[in-house]
């Protein structure tokens, strides 16, 4: 199993990006379960998300405190000291930000992966929301999903031109993601 | 057994992941109410939103009446199911509150309403937050209590009350309940069953008798003022409706079964329980977690069981004493508070039957509320202490365990 948590603000997508890859896993066969925690819904305020994916069905229904992977949708907590909290060795990291710099270090991070991925959403969607390029980016990252199932279970959530420039947001966050080894 | 694998290989159903709120909102589509009446609260506005949708585009074709608050939600739905009505609404914890008087009137007038609660905080202290304590706030209005475990079990359970609140046996409003935030927007694999296995399920309703109903002009009514002998007998006769539902509602659990395919045990599920030494009582969203925990303890050669509570009222006694009798110790843990008694609600209630265990030992842990979450580490922790218990050794009567600074505060 493999478990992921999601940092971002409201508005961003986090809970939409965690929905998406749970999607894909269930399309793959595999299982998927995914939660965000906040108070009230409300735009700009920070979100955490909890994903788990795995072959077998998922029973837990607690928070991830030692995440194999970390998904930072929002730059400006790129080097919060809460977003590595129990970051496991071998951990991997997907960073959205317009900085390519590898500027950010922990002893567990083994792999890190930075798309730009609101500039691709205002290039491909006309918005800001950088979560369908971070599906896209994440599958090519972790190695655990093909393309094909990220782009199928966008189905579920959006259609017609809304669903064909998505598709074109995951596959450009799987092409384009720089990923950079420890 | 592997309910959700089961499912799968059986035909007439699709696999869609979906939040339990989504769950909760299909189900309610499947059993074709006549009226919803609801108003939005957090967590449980999902619920109102995707039925909107359904009945916008055609989907529902039933009366969504988008009413002002939650108590005229209850009014509405309540007079619509004693004018014959099949009904659905949601609420939670303030919501559930704020229509209580509502909530005692339908149970009163034995109207066969079925009603999500998304579990969360009541008023008292702010906190938009998951726990069990609106379903303990309204546990002695006279309904029927079910708690679902998981996105799958949401909707299951949705199906399954409208089988039980509107039996012609037992008429009596069924609320489903499951955690806010941790299954309200939990998304998983959830097989969605098809229309025709759900109405065919349903249609057991149509064999019965018609119940009671108003109708225009008919001369009928509802809501009578009643005291002395009347009132004692349609009390004694509420009573023992409810008491009929448990049965009842192992007879549905194996008809869902049957054409279904996922069977949860009825009142309760007993994981690993057979040979088990010391076991836990849970309810909701943790069981999940509960389940993975018991798999390690159990590779670490601890003979340790889960109990989960599906059916809260009518509450499961008999059931519980034959899965829990002759175990050498038993913790309960409760995802709210019992005001008046040092332990939660669900231990104070298994209490009750204390003699009846042939001497197994108690204890009460108190976690989740508010959001706390209830980890594994936790979890361990209450499995330990319950082992400790087994063996003879000195364990507090009620631990508060992700508030160790109860023990310093004393009294508990």
């Amino acid at each position: 199993m493999s478990e992921v948590r999601f940092h971002g603000r409201g508005g961003q997508g986090v809970v939409t990006t965690s929905k998406i890859l749970a999607n894909a896993f269930a399309r793959t066969g595999q299982f998927g379960a995914s939660f965000p925690m906040f108070g009230f819904e409300r735009r700009g305020a920070p979100v955490t998300a909890f994903g788990r994916f795995s072959d077998k069905p998922v029973r837990e229904k607690t928070q991830i405190y030692n995440p194999d992977i970390l998904v930072v949708l929002d730059p400006s907590q790129r080097d919060s000291e809460a977003v590595f909290d129990g970051l496991l060795p071998g951990g991997m990291m997907l960073l959205n930000d317009s900085d390519i710099t590898v500027n950010v270090s922990h002893d567990n991070l083994k792999k890190l992966g930075i798309i730009d991925a609101n500039k691709i959403a205002l290039e491909e969607i006309g918005l800001p929301i950088p979560n369908t390029v971070i599906v896209g980016a994440f599958a090519k990252m972790s190695g655990l999903l093909e393309i094909d199932p990220c782009c199928d279970a966008l189905q579920d959530y959006f259609s017609d031109k809304k669903l064909s420039a998505n598709i074109v947001c995951v596959k450009r966050g799987f092409e384009e993601v720089k990923i950079f080894d420890f | 057994m592997n309910i959700k694998a089961e499912a799968k290989a059986k035909a007439g159903s699709q696999i869609k992941v979906i939040t339990g709120n989504a769950a909760a909102a299909i189900g309610a589509k499947l059993v074709r109410p006549d009226v919803v009446a609801a108003y939005p609260i957090t967590p449980q506005t999902e619920i109102i939103e995707q039925i909107s949708k359904f009945h916008a585009n055609g989907e529902m074709d039933c009366e969504l009446i988008t009413v002002e608050g939650e108590n005229s939600a209850m009014n509405a739905v309540m007079a619509a199911s004693l004018a014959g009505g099949r009904v659905f609404t949601a609420t939670s914890s303030w919501g559930l509150v704020f229509m209580y008087d509502a909530v005692l009137a339908t149970a009163g007038a034995r109207a066969p309403v079925v009603m999500v609660n998304v579990n969360r905080e009541t008023p008292g202290i702010i906190a938009v937050s998951c726990g069990q304590q609106d379903m303990i706030s309204t546990r002695d209005a006279g309904w029927i209590f079910l708690i679902a475990e998981d996105c799958q079990e949401v909707l299951d359970l949705v199906l399954q009350a409208y089988r039980l609140a509107e039996d012609y046996d037992i008429q009596v409003p069924v609320m489903v309940h499951y955690d806010g935030f941790y299954l309200s927007y939990l998304s998983e694999g959830v097989d969605v069953p098809f229309q025709e296995d759900v109405d065919r399920f349903l249609s057991v309703l149509n064999d019965q008798p018609e119940r009671t109903k108003l109708v225009p002009g008919g001369k009928l009514g509802c809501g009578t003022h009643g005291i002395l002998g009347g009132y004692l007998e349609l009390r004694h006769k509420h009573v023992s409706a409810m008491e009929r539902s448990k049965a009842k509602f192992e007879q549905i659990d194996k008809e869902f079964q049957e054409i279904f395919g996922r069977s949860y045990g009825g009142q309760i599920e007993e994981y690993r329980m057979d040979d088990a030494d010391v076991v836990l009582v849970g309810s909701g969203s943790m069981c999940g977690t509960i389940k993975t925990v018991i798999d390690e303890k159990r590779d670490a050669g601890v003979k340790v069981g889960l109990l989960k509570i599906r059916m809260y009222r009518p509450f499961p006694g008999e059931a519980m004493v034959e899965a829990l009798k002759g175990k050498k110790a038993i913790g309960v843990v409760d995802r709210s508070l019992c005001f008046g008694f040092k332990g939660g609600p669900i231990y104070t209630e298994l209490k009750a039957f204390e003699t009846q265990l042939d001497g197994s030992k108690m204890v009460s842990f108190i976690d989740g509320i508010a959001n706390t979450d209830i980890t594994t580490a936790n979890i361990g922790q209450m499995i330990d202490a319950t082992c400790d218990l087994a063996e003879g050794k000195d364990v507090r009567e009620v631990t508060w365990v992700s508030y160790p600074e109860a023990q310093e505060e004393g009294g508990l």
